[in-house]
């Protein structure tokens, strides 16, 4: 634990000592200093105006991802469950995964209009299909040894589910699921940096547009710690899992 | 084709064949869909009176760099990263969550920095894609059988031989992935940006469109872009089941 805590502060000492040097070879023109960032973002956390703009972009992310990881779920499930249907719709999902969605947005914000409903469309299209293929795949490598012997036990379905399909597939479904959420979180994002009229991103493209630095460094900053947070979490969760298998 | 190929593609052609129909009998309004046949049309119109191909041009020149900056930028630092385990402990934790920080908020700083030139563009679609490449790079270093390098020490081979005969073939596969990545990458990064501001491009012309409502030549761009990118993936997805195939069979 305390090793993990010296890991942990050094990484976080590497990152401000680079940007401290990159601040000071370009100045505040470009980079703003990480001590003026920060004060920056304890200013904007004061006022209710930012924590409205705050609520607003987590309702977005919130439901999508509740869409993201819930239909890629279902998906994967069926499609891995299935084993015709997932030979026929596997290179499909593979061929939508690879193709550049922000490319897509036009055709989104034509299709739900401006608002929150497009940020979450947006989102949701970025996460779903990962946490889909993760599944899938899961599902489909399940070691049929596992089904026979369950089945030899004579256990029920929701046996069945508890003791074998959970189990066996949880550390790749972890797996999906935290890529599904950095893929979601960056969709929700990039819904609100285009076309938006409130949001973080909303903030950062108004910082843009009157070039203030300061800010745009401020609110990115905010979103990216919170990104790496919850990611670390789920990657030291992921590994754990995957460890014990 | 295998039946589920057949399947497949069946399911492909009755997708789009419903897309023709719920816009040709007005299910969807014209300003928000038009029939792919339109799109195919307006996109053939496109290439034929070769009024984009400045804009084409422009981007597919501004992704290859962005590529190739990234590809070799990051082949380079994963292998130092992978020479110097104390400096990989520190960026690990970076490079897994690097995808979740929105680089496009840096552009309009790029833009500062070095002009509404092209610069900025290929900056953003190096950013976007050189992680992946780094990450790529020391996971096939890190899975060389062992056994491969004890045969390079048995035979004596020198550090070039070695990189040669025996790192090379062996990562190659992972290297590949790399560069797959880079190019969706590359692309995302200099499309969005040329969304987001810029006085040419494909980007550019499709933000253009979709302003002016012109969703003509909107639908037709996005149908070059996309069928673009899923034909360079295609191919270079081929070409790495070849070269698997090659592998298993020794």
């Amino acid at each position: 634990m305390r090793d993990r805590l010296i890991h942990i502060g050094s990484v976080l000492l590497f990152v401000f000592a680079v940007w401290q040097v990159l601040h000071w070879i370009t100045g505040s023109i470009a980079v703003t200093s990480p001590a003026e960032t920060v004060n920056r973002l304890a200013e904007m956390m004061r006022t209710p105006d930012f924590w409205g703009h705050a609520r607003e972009t987590m309702a977005a992310f919130s439901q999508a991802l509740a869409i993201a990881l819930g239909g890629g779920l279902l998906i994967g499930l069926v499609l891995g469950g299935w084993r015709p249907a997932g030979l026929v719709f596997e290179p499909i999902l593979i061929a939508i995964y690879s193709i550049p969605k922000v490319t897509l947005y036009p055709v989104i914000l034509l299709m739900f209009g401006l608002g929150l409903s497009a940020k979450v469309a947006f989102g949701a299209i970025h996460g779903i299909i990962p946490v889909a293929i993760f599944t899938l795949n899961a599902v489909r490598s399940l070691n049929p040894v596992y089904l026979r012997a369950a089945r030899s036990m004579r256990l029920s379905p929701s046996q069945m589910a508890l003791k074998i399909l959970i189990p066996a597939t949880l550390p790749e479904i972890v797996t999906g699921f935290r890529i599904g959420f950095s893929l979601t979180l960056l969709g929700s994002l990039i819904g609100e940096l285009f076309a938006s009229q409130r949001g973080l991103g909303f903030l950062i493209m108004r910082a843009v547009n009157v070039y203030d630095v300061k800010s745009i460094f401020a609110v990115t900053l905010l979103i990216a710690g919170v990104a790496i947070a919850v990611n670390s979490a789920m990657l030291a969760l992921d590994q754990r899992l995957h460890r014990r298998m | 084709m295998t039946r589920y190929g057949w399947i497949r593609l069946g399911i492909v052609v009755a997708f789009f064949g419903w897309l023709e129909a719920i816009a040709r009998l007005g299910y969807v309004k014209r300003q928000t869909l038009i029939p792919p046949s339109e799109m195919v049309t307006s996109l053939v119109d496109i290439l034929s009176t070769g009024r984009m191909n400045h804009d084409i041009q422009a981007t597919l020149l501004t992704v290859a760099a962005a590529l190739c900056s990234a590809v070799s930028v990051g082949f380079v630092a994963g292998v130092i990263l992978h020479r110097l385990p104390p400096l990989r402990r520190l960026m690990d934790p970076l490079f897994a969550a690097y995808y979740a920080v929105p680089h496009f908020v840096f552009y309009p700083i790029f833009i500062v920095l070095f002009g509404m030139t092209r610069v900025p563009l290929v900056i953003l679609g190096f950013l976007f894609a050189v992680v992946a490449m780094i990450i790529n790079t020391m996971n096939g270093l890190d899975r060389i059988p062992r056994v491969l390098i004890k045969v390079a020490r048995t035979n004596r081979l020198g550090p070039v031989q070695t990189a040669w005969y025996i790192v090379l073939p062996s990562t190659a596969p992972y290297l590949f992935t790399g560069i797959k990545l880079s190019v969706a990458y590359s692309f995302i990064g200099v499309i969005a940006g040329e969304f987001i501001l810029s006085g040419i491009g494909i980007g550019h012309q499709i933000a253009y469109a979709y302003d002016n409502f012109d969703n003509r030549t909107m639908y037709g761009l996005l149908l070059f872009i996309l069928g673009l990118v899923t034909t360079v993936n295609m191919s270079l997805w081929s070409y790495e089941q070849r070269l698997l195939r090659r592998r298993s069979r020794g």
